[in-house]
């Protein structure tokens, strides 16, 4: 990363992309305990107002004719029960909370992180490797439950030649474990890196002559970075409604 | 869970300055998993407890609402055409009434009419009649004023030729006369 180029050497850029990740304790002191309050608890915390002041505060006139706020919660609700009705079938519609739940949290946290100066709680591995690893628990034990054996005809891909099936077992069994990585590291990834990306542009607006580039491709970058914020808020949720169909359905 | 107690300090020391990936830090996982596991737990509740069971329960409402207003706006048009049906029926057996109306009028005035000039047909033919008579009378007194023109003249006639007239012989030599 950008951090060698810090220095005095640097004739007065200074690139401190990654600083903004750090976790610090909210109430000072160095140790960060498991329980200790930190940024992470913080932005987390806001991201659970944020969720509460859309879903329940601005639905509390339960109107037919909606106020904005109702408008958007009601679209946030429509958005993602079509899409686990969809892609995941109408048997996975009991999931709806748990999909919900991790829809909002990611696009809050995401979007609270656009604001300047702010936290990404999904810029963390530990977060989203946490969110991965519960969508792979929740899709296998599932799998498993409704399917009991079967659910390991996943891996036998029935239509292939007899000879191939071993091998594509094999595939299909790495895949199905590189599932919680990618699915985690897409996320963190993405986000972290628009939002580095964003403070290596703010390093060069020191210098006068560059600072309107500068500055335009911050603007730029930052208008990315809010379809970033959406889209892989999608993409987490709609993945694990596919991971959610195959656990529900397992045949090819 | 993972705790940072033991490179506390050298952690302290590293994030003061820019650590490679603060991303990678494990130490301080244990305290984003657990922050994470609350937030979790809290939106889920918050969620499954009263957001979505208020939200579905306003998108069926609403479902309904329209539902029905859809039914009632249909009713109401099937009325909007019945009335315009019997309106129509009105409309139509007015027309009828009316031309019936207009039929009996016309057949009582052409009975009155019917009646009157007969009446006027007779009046007219009465007084011909009395005409003619008159005219008959007329004739008739001219007839005699010929006749005793006549038998004057004769009796003058008869005289100036120097003879005796016979007042009634003429009178009746007149009357043949006249006759043929």
């Amino acid at each position: 990363m950008a951090s060698e180029a810090h220095g005095a050497e640097s004739g007065g850029l200074e690139f401190h992309p990654m600083d903004q990740f750090i976790i610090k304790p909210l109430f000072g002191g160095d140790t960060i305990n498991w329980y200790t309050p930190t940024n992470v608890t913080l932005w987390m915390a806001l991201a659970v107002v944020a969720v509460i002041a859309l879903m329940v505060v601005g639905t509390r006139r339960r109107a037919v004719v909606p106020s904005r706020s109702q408008s958007i919660g009601e679209l946030a609700y429509g958005f993602v029960y079509k899409m686990v009705e969809d892609v995941a079938g109408k048997d996975a519609i009991k999931f709806f909370p748990y999909i919900m739940t991790l829809f909002m949290f990611i696009v809050f946290a995401n979007f609270l992180g656009l604001i300047p100066m702010s936290f990404t709680t999904t810029s963390h591995f530990g977060v989203t490797v946490v969110l991965a690893l519960l969508v792979f628990l929740t899709v296998t034990v599932v799998g498993f439950v409704k399917n009991g054996m079967g659910f390991l005809g996943l891996f036998w891909v029935s239509s292939a030649p007899l000879a191939l099936r071993p091998i594509l077992a094999i595939i299909e069994l790495i895949s199905y474990f590189v599932r919680p990585v990618s699915h985690s590291i897409r996320l963190a990834g993405n986000v972290m890196a628009g939002h580095a990306v964003i403070k290596v542009f703010a390093g060069f607006a020191a210098i006068a002559v560059v600072s309107p580039v500068s500055v335009v491709a911050i603007t730029a970058m930052y208008g990315l970075e809010v379809l970033v914020a959406f889209i892989q808020a999608y993409v987490f949720t709609i993945l694990t409604c596919v991971y959610l169909k195959d656990a529900l359905h397992p045949s090819h | 869970m993972a705790t940072t107690t033991t490179d506390a300090a050298s952690h302290a020391a590293e994030a003061a300055s820019a650590p490679g990936m603060p991303q990678l830090d494990f130490s301080n996982w244990g305290n984003q998993i657990f922050w994470l596991l609350i937030t979790l737990v809290v939106i889920y509740f918050v969620l499954s407890r009263i957001a979505l069971p208020r939200i579905a329960a306003v998108l069926a409402e609403r479902q309904g609402t329209i539902t029905n207003d859809i039914a009632a706006a249909e009713e109401l048009k099937a009325k909007a055409v019945e009335a315009e049906e019997a309106y129509n029926q009105a409309l139509a057996d007015a027309r009828v009434e009316a031309q019936k109306i207009a039929a009996e009028a016309k057949a009582e005035i052409q009975a009155d009419l019917d009646v009157a000039i007969q009446k006027a047909d007779a009046e007219i033919s009465a007084k011909a009649a009395e005409s003619e008579k008159a005219i008959a009378e007329i004739r008739a007194g001219a007839l005699e004023s010929i006749k005793d023109v006549a038998d004057a003249t004769a009796n003058e006639v008869v005289a100036a030729l120097g003879g005796k007239a016979d007042a009634a012989a003429v009178t009746k030599a007149v009357a043949d006369r006249m006759k043929g």
